[in-house]
């Protein structure tokens, strides 16, 4: 027995994976805890804003509404519509948060705490992001069914389009710091956040994630008054949960990102005494949920976009807006001999 | 090294594969995703060789935007595959002989290269080794200096490209009412609407 | 200038930022929600609710079987049989309600020449199955019985108006 854990397989192979394994459930685990969490502080926040009280009955202060949630969609039957492909139609959900979960590998929550520290973070997560709308488009496609398909194709349209200002965005960071690694980007703040000095990219990046997110006030995918819930008309009990899940994810995945590249990370507002007691990952926690706030705040304030009026803010504004920044930004960064030489 | 070869040769067989499976599965939905994912083991192979950069700009330039308007359009087809086969049967004479002839070209094309013994020093290593540099700055390195001019014209074919499909397919209609969203908000109530206090039964 | 200053405000998104302001000080004031199942709502003394067939002081029932609510019953929710009493009094031998089938217009009430058959405050009766929700005569005036004093107070409340 003893000499099975000895040998380059346990050392080399075994034990390693082992520990990836602890990890992936040491992150996913409350990440599944903070969508579900997330699910009640949007109903809190917004019944808040409009003088309701939201959930309030299960649990104190209807802290177990979430579990309920869970347990009553685990608990329906999962329909599969009769023209629907079945394999695709399956496939969407789990596609859908897969996605949502693996973008989670190169967030650094605190120093060094990274599962997967690879030295072009910032591309893998744009790869991730650009990837979900897959899920989508197929679940929209698989559903055979009119309005799963519009919602599908409108998603499709309006992420494809916003992550080219998310692009241009993540290049004038890039500039400031010179290298694609997230843990680079965070030290790089040591200073000063990028928020102060790139503050309109700043505005422009949350803007364009709540679109690649299908969060209001750009939900055409799913506007419930025309589309009747868009792609996931068709899906019900698990998938649809996983489509929740998923979507839910990708929000908590877009403010780490944005508290990343923008907001410091880890690192706490001033490194002053009382500020650099608490914990890294607790500020990271705590960035994160004032950026949710904000999605939040947003989705309670503003009416939908028209189609038409968001291609246009997407191609004819945000796209030449951060276009003439990048080569500000560039311009500043050799004017003033700041640009950072990479190792 | 053993599961980097297996690792290698999971990711070459899928890549095959899915590539055959592109050409000859009957739905062309299905036909995209299969394309999708022969992207991605073409990623994962780059990653395999250490060229992490390429790998992640293949997922988003061609999974995550080019591979997505494919399935737009596809999605968007109303095709009779009937008609499609039988129009498959007719040419595949013709097909099958261009095939043949483009096999053999390159056939001979491989077989006949080879490197000139003067530069045999300098194609092995255009970049520095991987330890000393990590490769999205080695390739920035090459592009942005000996490439240079090379790395602009291709911009520019694609932005020649670019204007073309607008410039075919952008048409001026005449008498289209637009909307001019900068007036509509620079409106004021007090510029449009005026009270009037009327009397009763005494109109305006 | 004043396109100069309109410029200026759409790139600083003055508007957005104050809605969003608005939003965050609607989201301090007091909630106009009451926590339902533990604190309820006023209900007018005209209240529509669950019906009730109400009996004299004396226990008797008010019901004579005219049968005007049956024939007012826009939904044909009301089933009534009768056949005189030993004493020779004509009532209901059967006074069904399918409560499922009720609109709860109030015109049984506004028909009911004796106040027999009422539309009570409680609003409460949700059930689990359909037959539960078909009331017959013992489960009307049981409700009646129930709600006897809330009833003739709403009654006299709503009298002047009548």
């Amino acid at each position: 027995m003893a000499d099975l854990f000895q040998g380059v397989w346990w050392s080399g192979y075994a034990l390693p994976a082992l520990t990836v394994v602890v990890y992936i459930f040491a992150i996913t685990v409350p990440l599944l805890v903070a969508v579900a969490y997330l699910t009640y502080a949007e109903r809190k926040v917004i019944g808040w804003m409009q003088l309701r009280k939201g959930p309030n009955v299960v649990g104190p202060m209807g802290l177990f509404q979430p579990f309920a949630d869970g347990l009553k969609l685990f608990l329906k039957e999962t329909v599969i519509p009769s023209g629907a492909n079945r394999v695709l139609f399956i496939i969407a959900p789990v596609l859908t948060f897969i996605l949502a979960m693996i973008a989670w590998a190169v967030i650094p929550f605190d120093e060094g705490w990274v599962l997967a520290d690879i030295n072009v973070g910032v591309l893998y997560l744009f790869a991730v992001s650009s990837l979900g709308v897959y899920g989508i488009i197929i679940a929209g496609w698989a559903s055979n069914s009119k309005y799963a398909f519009l919602g599908a194709l409108r998603s499709a349209a309006q992420m494809v389009s916003y992550e080219v200002s998310i692009g241009f965005v993540l290049v004038s960071v890039l500039l400031c710091v010179g290298s694609l690694n997230l843990s680079h980007i965070v030290t790089a703040q040591q200073t000063i956040w990028f928020a102060i000095p790139l503050l309109p990219m700043f505005v422009i990046f949350i803007i364009s994630a709540l679109a690649e997110t299908n969060r209001a006030p750009f939900d055409l995918p799913e506007a419930e008054a025309e589309l009747v819930s868009g792609y996931n008309v068709e899906y019900s009990a698990m998938a649809f949960a996983l489509f929740f899940l998923g979507e839910y994810a990708n929000m908590i995945l877009m403010s780490g990102m944005t508290v990343v590249l923008f907001l410091g990370g880890w690192l706490p507002p001033l490194d002053i005494a009382p500020f650099n007691w608490i914990p890294g990952v607790v500020w990271f926690a705590l960035k994160v949920a004032f950026v949710l706030f904000i999605f939040l705040w947003v989705r309670a304030t503003f009416p939908r976009f028209r189609y038409d009026q968001l291609m246009r803010l997407g191609w004819k504004v945000f796209l030449p807006f951060s276009m003439a920044w990048v080569v500000l930004t560039a311009g500043v960064l050799i004017a003033f001999g700041w640009l950072p030489t990479p190792a | 090294m053993a599961i980097a070869s297996f690792v290698f040769y999971l990711l070459a067989a899928v890549l095959v594969a899915c590539g055959a499976l592109v050409i000859t599965v009957r739905n062309p939905v299905h036909s995209v995703l299969f394309l999708v994912l022969a992207f991605f083991n073409a990623a994962g192979l780059f990653i395999l060789l250490g060229a992490e950069f390429l790998a992640m700009i293949l997922v988003i330039v061609y999974v995550g935007a080019v591979a997505v308007l494919f399935l737009f359009v596809v999605m968007m087809l109303d095709i009779n595959f009937l008609d499609m086969r039988r129009g498959a049967q007719r040419y595949a004479g013709i097909g099958g002989a261009v095939g043949l002839v483009l096999l053999v070209e390159i056939l001979l094309v491989v077989g006949a290269w080879q490197l000139d013994p003067a530069l045999a020093g300098t194609g092995a290593a255009p970049t520095p080794a991987a330890a000393e540099m990590h490769n999205t700055r080695a390739l920035g390195n090459l592009i942005y200096t000996d490439y240079v001019y090379l790395f602009q014209g291709a911009g520019l074919v694609l932005l020649v490209a670019m204007m073309g499909a607008i410039v075919l397919t952008l048409r001026e209609r005449e008498g289209v009412k637009r909307q001019k969203i900068a007036d509509q908000i620079a409106r004021r109530p007090e510029d449009e609407v005026k009270v009037v206090k009327v009397s009763n039964r005494a109109g305006i | 200038m004043a396109s100069l200053d309109r410029t200026a405000r759409s790139f600083l998104l003055t508007e957005l930022l104050g809605g969003m302001a608005l939003t965050l000080k609607t989201m301090f004031k007091p909630k106009h929600t009451i926590n339902y199942p533990y604190e309820k709502g006023p209900l007018s003394p005209r209240f529509r609710g669950e019906h009730a067939l109400r009996r004299y002081p004396n226990g008797e029932e008010r019901c004579i079987a005219c049968k005007l609510c049956e024939a007012v019953c826009p939904a044909l929710a009301i089933t009534i049989e009768a056949e005189p009493r030993d004493d020779g009094s004509r009532r209901t031998t059967r006074y069904d309600i399918d409560m499922t089938k009720c609109i709860y217009c109030g015109l049984c009430q506004e028909a009911c020449p004796v106040d027999a058959i009422v539309e009570g405050p409680n609003f409460e009766f949700a059930a689990e199955t359909r037959e539960e929700l078909m009331y017959n005569k013992d489960k009307l005036l049981d409700n009646g019985d129930r709600w006897e004093s809330e009833l003739a107070a709403n009654l006299e409340l709503d009298a002047p108006y009548r």
